[in-house]
This record gives C-alpha cells, structure tokens and sequence, in this order.
C-alpha cells in the first residue's frame, strides 16, 4: 500500500503547479496505466485522506486508465497487449518485447477557476 | 462556477526520479555496478545475497544496502559474509525510494567500490514503482511460492530485468514445476533472462556470479 506516499507526491506536485502559476484548483486529473504498479481504488481513497491535511482541500480527482501498448515487429504498428497475464500483440499473438505505454504515473491536468 | 483545464503533464514521482537519474550518474562515475533484489517475505533473498557476498569478495570491493521496515536482522545476517552492510529501516514505507538510498550511501565512497546490492523490503507490489538508480534489478521467488508467482505478480517483473528461482534444493519436494514457471514468467515478460538457483547446495550460483562478472562499469540508463 505505498498509495499515499503516491498521493502525497501528487498533492505536492499540483500545489507547485498551482502556486507558480497563481491559479485556485478546483480538480486534478491524473493518468495512471497498468504497469505503473498503483492501484486505481487504492490511490482514490489515499488522495481523500491525503487530501484533507492538505492546503488543496476539498477537490475532486479524475483518473484516466490507459492500456499496455506495444511495437509489434509482426504488425509493424504499435498494438493492445492480451492482458498483463499475457504480454503479447492482441492482433497476432507476438510476444512484447518492446513496451510502449501503461507505465504512466501523471498528474495530466489541472482544473482550475476560470 | 466555471472552470478550465491547464494541462501540466508532470510524473508524479519526478522527485524520485531526478534523485534516482542523480544516483546513476555517481554510480557510472565512480564505476561501481549496482544490483536491486526484490521478492516477497521469505523468498530467501537475503541468504542468496549472503552467499553472492561472500563469492564475489575474494575478487571484488563489495557492499550492500539492505532495507527493512524495522529489524536489523537482515543486515546482521548480511555482516557475515564480512563486507559493509547498512541497513535502511523504512519504518512504515513498504518500499524503498531513491532519496532513501542516497541517505544511506553518504558516507561511503562509491569510488571504493566494485559492486553494490540494494536488498528492498520484501513486498513484490509496491517496490515496482520506484527506480532506486540500479544497472540490474533482480525479482526473486521460491519453488514454495508456486510457479504462478509472476501471473500474480506481473508489474513487478515487468521493471525487473533478470528472474532468480530460488530454494532449487526443494523443488523435488514440493513437486515445482521448472517449466510452469517459466513459462509464467515468459508471458509477464517475453524474452526475461531467468537463474535456477541454491544458496544452500551452490546450484546455479556459478551462472549468478558470470552474470554480474558480464555488467559493464558504466551501464547505460534505462
């Protein structure tokens, strides 16, 4: 459960933002993928708690999940995997060697006051 | 109230991250070639990295960082194999983290040193997320794990480079399947080197030990 350490880091992260660019937050959006090793629900309550002691306050949080891609030598274009139990192009089987994405930990945007 | 969206695109452990590129900058530097182990409790690392230890002494400067949430226990069992040992105690924190090795090392002088082992608190979720600044990072299971381990556990293998199947003493025993497991770790992460290895009977440690004999001084960062 190393969450809140997760979600310490990002409540540190936007207030830098927030402060350098003087404007009030009203949400965060992060991007997590499946190779990030944090897990959504995890992270959402950690935040809440994290949150409360925090200059931030009351915001909301908003995830976006991405998926594993990988370059396929067979299909010469980046492709889905199977799954993380099964490391391979979705579209012909050929093993990942080479990932491409679902390793993103990312604070992606603010939302703030108009 | 209306709102608008700044996009800031920042990783959220960018701190960590800037300390660990720092770390890998001084260990290439100073030539010291730099192993992270992780595993679940229990898996035998630390007699693995006793063993590796006291084999790579007689030929090389060797040190080890070992990481545990409260005992000392680990890093006395590593003092006997008679090279530096410090231990990190992580308290609460499941994981180890950049800066964390950083305030271990301060003291030292990497330029003294051929090898240096980073053991991680034994948990084989939360280590993934965090780069400690390591050439090689090690994951390690037992044959009484269960040769599904790395279904269960694929991110971790995923950030890891070389798979180490320990306790091979015991796999008669308890009936391991050598072929389950690694094809397990095959479909987790196709193309994974993977070690069978004995701490107890030696088996497997000679192929360990060419292994890490084979690492350049100045490993390039991943």
């Amino acid at each position: 459960m190393h969450e809140l350490s997760i979600a310490m880091n990002l409540i540190e992260v936007a207030c830098e933002e927030a402060e350098r660019r003087d404007v009030r937050i009203v949400a965060l959006h992060v991007t997590i993928g499946p190779l990030s090793g944090v897990v959504r629900d995890a992270l959402i309550s950690a935040f809440e708690i994290a949150c409360e002691s925090s200059p931030l306050g009351d915001i909301r949080f908003e995830i976006v999940e991405t998926q594993v891609t990988m370059q396929c030598s067979v299909c010469e274009a980046e492709t889905l995997v199977v799954s993380l139990q099964e490391l391979r192009c979705r579209q012909c089987g050929e093993p990942a060697r080479q990932i491409t994405g679902g390793r993103e930990l990312e604070l992606t945007a603010l939302e703030i006051e108009a | 109230m209306t709102t608008r969206l700044v996009e800031v695109r920042t990783k959220i452990l960018k701190q960590n991250d800037i300390a660990a590129r720092s770390l890998r900058d001084d260990f290439q530097a100073a030539g010291v070639r730099v192993v992270s182990l992780v595993s679940s409790p229990g898996s035998g690392k630390t007699q693995f990295l006793e063993e590796t230890l006291r084999i790579l002494r007689e030929r090389f400067r060797v040190a080890a960082l070992v990481g545990d949430l409260a005992t000392e226990n680990d890093a006395k069992r590593l003092a006997r194999a008679l090279v530096p040992v410090r231990q990190i105690a992580t308290g609460t924190i499941c994981h180890l983290e950049a800066e964390m090795v950083r305030t271990a090392l301060v003291d030292w002088r990497l330029d003294d040193l051929d090898f240096l082992f980073i053991e991680n608190v034994g948990n084989l979720v939360c280590p993934a997320t965090y780069d400690l600044g390591e050439a090689l990072r090690l994951v390690l299971f037992s044959v009484t794990e269960g040769e599904d381990k790395p279904l269960k556990y694929p991110t971790i293998f995923n950030t890891a480079d070389v798979a180490v199947i320990t306790k091979m003493d015991l796999a008669e025993v308890v009936e391991f399947d050598g072929a389950a497991a690694r094809s397990a770790i095959e479909a987790v992460r196709p193309g994974m080197s993977v070690l069978e290895v004995s701490a107890k009977t030696g088996t497997g440690m000679p192929d360990w030990i060419r292994l890490l004999e084979r690492l350049p001084r100045t490993s390039v960062a991943s």
